[in-house]
C-alpha cells in the first residue's frame, strides 16, 4: 500500500501537468460541444496539427512561443474547414468533423514531413530540448523536462485563456455566438448570421486544440501523427467529470475552470488505474468506459428522481 | 408596405409526396394593416409568414417590403426589417441565456455586432423599464435564464424582443395558441398595445375565429395556398363567426378544424 501511494505520488507533478495541457483541450471542446452544441469530431486530427506544426517549427529553430501561435492559427483553420463543411455544404456536424479528421491525418504527415512531397509520421524533439519552453538546465547543463515550470506555465496559461473566453462570450459576437448554440430559430430571428457564429466558434475551438496538442508535443518532447486518437473522449471526459463534480456552482467562469479540473482529476484516475497495474494497451477501452459511465450519469438521475416521483405519488 | 406577387411554393415537387403549399398567391400590406390570417390546417398560413421571413425560399415570385426585394435575402437578414414570434413559446428566446441578454440580442437586432459589451448598463435600465410594462416582474429576475419563466412569460419577452427595436413588420404566427385561455388573452392585449404604440404592420396568424375577428384591422381567410376572403374597414368589422363559417363553405375549403369552430 505505502509503495501505491509513493508511486502515485511520484507521479503527480506529471499528471497535474498534463491535466492542465490537456484542460486547454478541454476549454476547446467546451466551446463546440457545449457552447455551440456541435459534436465537433475534428479534434482527434487538429491536437496533431497543433503538435506536428510546432514540433516541425521547432526544428526549424522558429522561437517556440510563436510556433505555438502559429500552431493555434492552424487549427483555426482546421475547424473553419469543419464550419464550412457543415455551414455551406450542410453535412451533418458529426460526418463534416469526421471528413476533416480524416482529411487532415494525411496533411498532418505532410506538416511534419515539412512539405508536400515529404511526409513524417513523427518528429523528436530531444536534440532541440533547450528551445522548449517547459525544460530548464539542471547541474550539467543540460536541458531537460521541469515538472514545477510546466505547471506554473500552464496553470498561467489556463487562467489567462479562461478570463479571455468570459470576456468574449460576454460581448455582442460572443453574445450572438451564444444565442446560435442555443436556439438557432431565435438566433436568426435577431438578424444573427449563425453561419459565420458557427465557424468562428468551431475555428477558436479548434485553435485552443492545436495549442493544446502542440504545449504536449513540447512537454513530451516529440510530436507523433496519432497523438489526439481519441482526443475528443478525453476532453469530454474532462467536461462531464468536471461537471458532475462541480455541477453546483454556477457562471461562465467556473463552469470553463471546472473543465480543466475535470482535466486534472481524470488524468489522475488514468495515474490510479495504471499504478494499480492497468496495461496502457487498455488506456482507451477504459477511457471510453469512464465516458460512457459519465454521460449516463444526467439520464440515470433523471430515471431515478422519476422513479422516486411515481413511488411518492402512489403512497399518496 | 409589403408586397407578395404571385408567389409559389410547392414541398417535395416531382415525388408523390409533392405538395403545394402556396399556389400563385398575390398580396398587399399596407402601412400600418393589421392583418389577421386565418384558415384550415394546410392552408398555407404559416407557409405564407415562413416565406415572407425566409425561413424556406419561394419558387417563382417576388416579395417586396417598402421597396426593397426580399427573396433573396438570407433568412437572417430579412430579420432586421421583420419582427416575429412563434407558435412554439421555447422557439423565441434562447433559455440558456439571461433574460436581459435575450433582450439584448433583441436590441441589436440589424445592427452590426462586435467586441463591446453584450449588455450595457445603461440598456439594462431600458430593458427594466420595458418589462416592467408587462406586469409579470420579470423586471426584478433580469438575470434568471429564461428557461426557468412559463411559456406566457417566454411569449411576452419574445413580444418584448420583436418591438424592441422597431419592426418594419411584425409577424405573429398563431403565437398565443399554445397557451392557456386567460395568459393568451394577456398576450393579446400586449399584442395590441405594442403594435399601436409603434403602429406597426402586422400580419397575425390565428385559429382563432373570434380573435380574427375582433383584433386587426384587416381580415384574409387562405385556403389550399390561396386567399379566398380578403375584407377590411367596417366590413371587417361587422362580420361574425357565422359569416366566416358560410364563406368558408361558399370556397368549397376543406374541412375547418374543430378547435378553430369551438374557440
Amino acid at each position: 500500500m505505502g509503495a501505491f501511494f509513493a508511486s502515485l505520488g511520484n507521479q503527480l507533478p506529471g499528471t497535474l501537468a498534463q491535466g492542465l495541457i490537456w484542460g486547454v483541450m478541454a476549454l476547446g471542446l467546451y466551446l463546440s460541444f457545449k457552447i455551440l452544441d456541435f459534436a465537433d469530431l475534428t479534434v482527434d486530427s487538429s491536437f496533431a496539427t497543433g503538435g506536428g506544426l510546432c514540433a516541425i517549427l521547432i526544428t526549424k529553430n522558429v522561437n517556440p512561443i510563436i510556433a505555438l501561435c502559429l500552431s493555434f492559427c492552424a487549427g483555426m483553420l482546421a475547424g473553419g474547414i469543419t464550419g464550412l463543411l457543415n455551414t455551406k455544404l450542410k453535412i451533418p456536424p458529426i460526418l463534416a468533423g469526421i471528413l476533416t479528421q480524416l482529411g487532415l491525418y494525411s496533411v498532418n504527415l505532410h506538416i511534419m514531413g515539412g512539405g508536400f512531397r515529404d511526409s513524417k509520421p513523427n518528429i523528436p524533439l530531444l536534440k532541440f530540448s533547450e528551445a522548449l519552453i517547459f525544460t530548464s538546465p539542471n547541474a550539467n547543463g543540460a536541458y531537460t523536462s521541469d515538472r514545477t515550470k510546466t505547471i506554473i506555465i500552464c496553470a498561467l496559461l489556463c487562467a489567462a485563456l479562461v478570463a479571455v473566453m468570459y470576456w468574449f462570450f460576454g460581448t455582442e459576437i460572443g453574445n450572438a455566438i451564444r444565442a446560435t448554440g442555443n436556439n438557432e430559430h431565435m438566433a436568426r430571428a435577431m438578424s444573427i448570421n449563425t453561419n459565420s457564429m458557427k465557424v468562428l466558434c468551431l475555428m477558436l475551438s479548434n485553435g485552443l486544440v492545436a495549442l493544446s496538442g502542440a504545449l504536449f508535443s513540447q512537454y513530451q518532447g516529440y510530436a507523433d501523427v496519432n497523438m489526439g486518437r481519441g482526443a475528443i473522449v478525453i476532453g469530454l471526459a474532462s467536461i462531464i467529470i468536471g461537471e458532475v463534480l462541480l455541477g453546483r456552482f454556477r457562471g461562465f467562469v467556473m463552469r470553463c475552470t471546472s473543465a480543466i479540473i475535470g482535466s486534472i482529476i481524470y488524468y489522475l484516475i488514468i495515474a490510479i488505474v495504471i499504478t494499480i497495474g492497468l496495461s496502457t494497451d487498455d488506456l482507451k477501452l477504459f477511457s471510453a468506459v469512464v465516458v460512457a459511465i459519465a454521460l449516463a450519469v444526467p439520464a440515470m438521475k433523471k430515471k431515478k428522481a422519476k422513479v422516486a416521483k411515481a413511488q411518492s405519488g402512489k403512497e399518496a | 408596405m409589403l408586397e407578395v406577387s404571385h408567389i409559389t411554393k410547392i414541398f417535395n415537387a416531382g415525388t408523390v409526396n409533392e405538395k403545394v403549399a402556396i399556389n400563385d398567391l398575390s398580396i398587399t400590406f399596407n402601412d400600418g394593416d393589421f392583418v389577421t390570417v386565418i384558415g384550415g390546417n394546410g392552408a398555407g398560413k404559416s407557409t405564407l409568414m415562413n416565406l415572407i421571413a425566409g425561413v424556406y425560399p419561394i419558387d417563382t415570385g417576388s416579395i417586396a417590403l417598402n421597396g426593397e426585394e426580399l427573396s433573396r435575402l438570407p433568412e437572417f437578414k430579412r430579420a432586421k426589417k421583420l419582427g416575429r414570434v412563434f407558435q412554439d413559446p421555447m422557439m423565441g428566446t434562447a433559455a440558456d441565456m439571461q433574460i436581459d441578454e435575450n433582450l439584448a440580442l433583441a436590441y441589436r437586432r440589424g445592427k452590426g455586432r462586435g467586441l463591446a459589451w453584450g449588455v450595457t448598463k445603461k440598456e439594462k435600465e431600458l430593458f427594466r423599464e420595458q418589462l416592467s410594462r408587462l406586469g409579470l416582474g420579470l423586471e426584478d429576475r433580469m438575470t434568471s435564464k429564461v428557461g426557468l419563466l412559463s411559456g406566457g412569460q417566454r411569449q411576452a419577452i419574445t413580444l418584448l424582443m420583436a418591438t424592441l427595436q422597431r419592426p418594419e413588420m411584425l409577424l405573429l404566427d398563431e403565437h398565443t395558441a399554445a397557451l392557456d385561455p386567460v395568459t393568451a388573452k394577456k398576450v393579446l392585449a400586449l399584442s395590441e398595445e405594442l403594435i399601436s404604440e409603434h403602429s406597426l404592420t402586422t400580419m397575425m396568424v390565428t385559429h382563432n375565429m373570434k380573435d380574427a375577428i375582433r383584433h386587426g384591422n384587416r381580415l384574409i381567410m387562405m385556403n389550399a395556398g390561396r386567399i379566398i376572403f380578403d375584407v377590411s374597414g367596417e366590413a371587417k368589422q361587422k362580420l361574425t363567426v357565422d359569416d366566416l363559417m358560410r364563406e368558408f363553405a361558399k370556397a368549397g375549403g376543406d374541412d375547418i378544424e374543430d378547435r378553430a369552430l369551438l374557440s
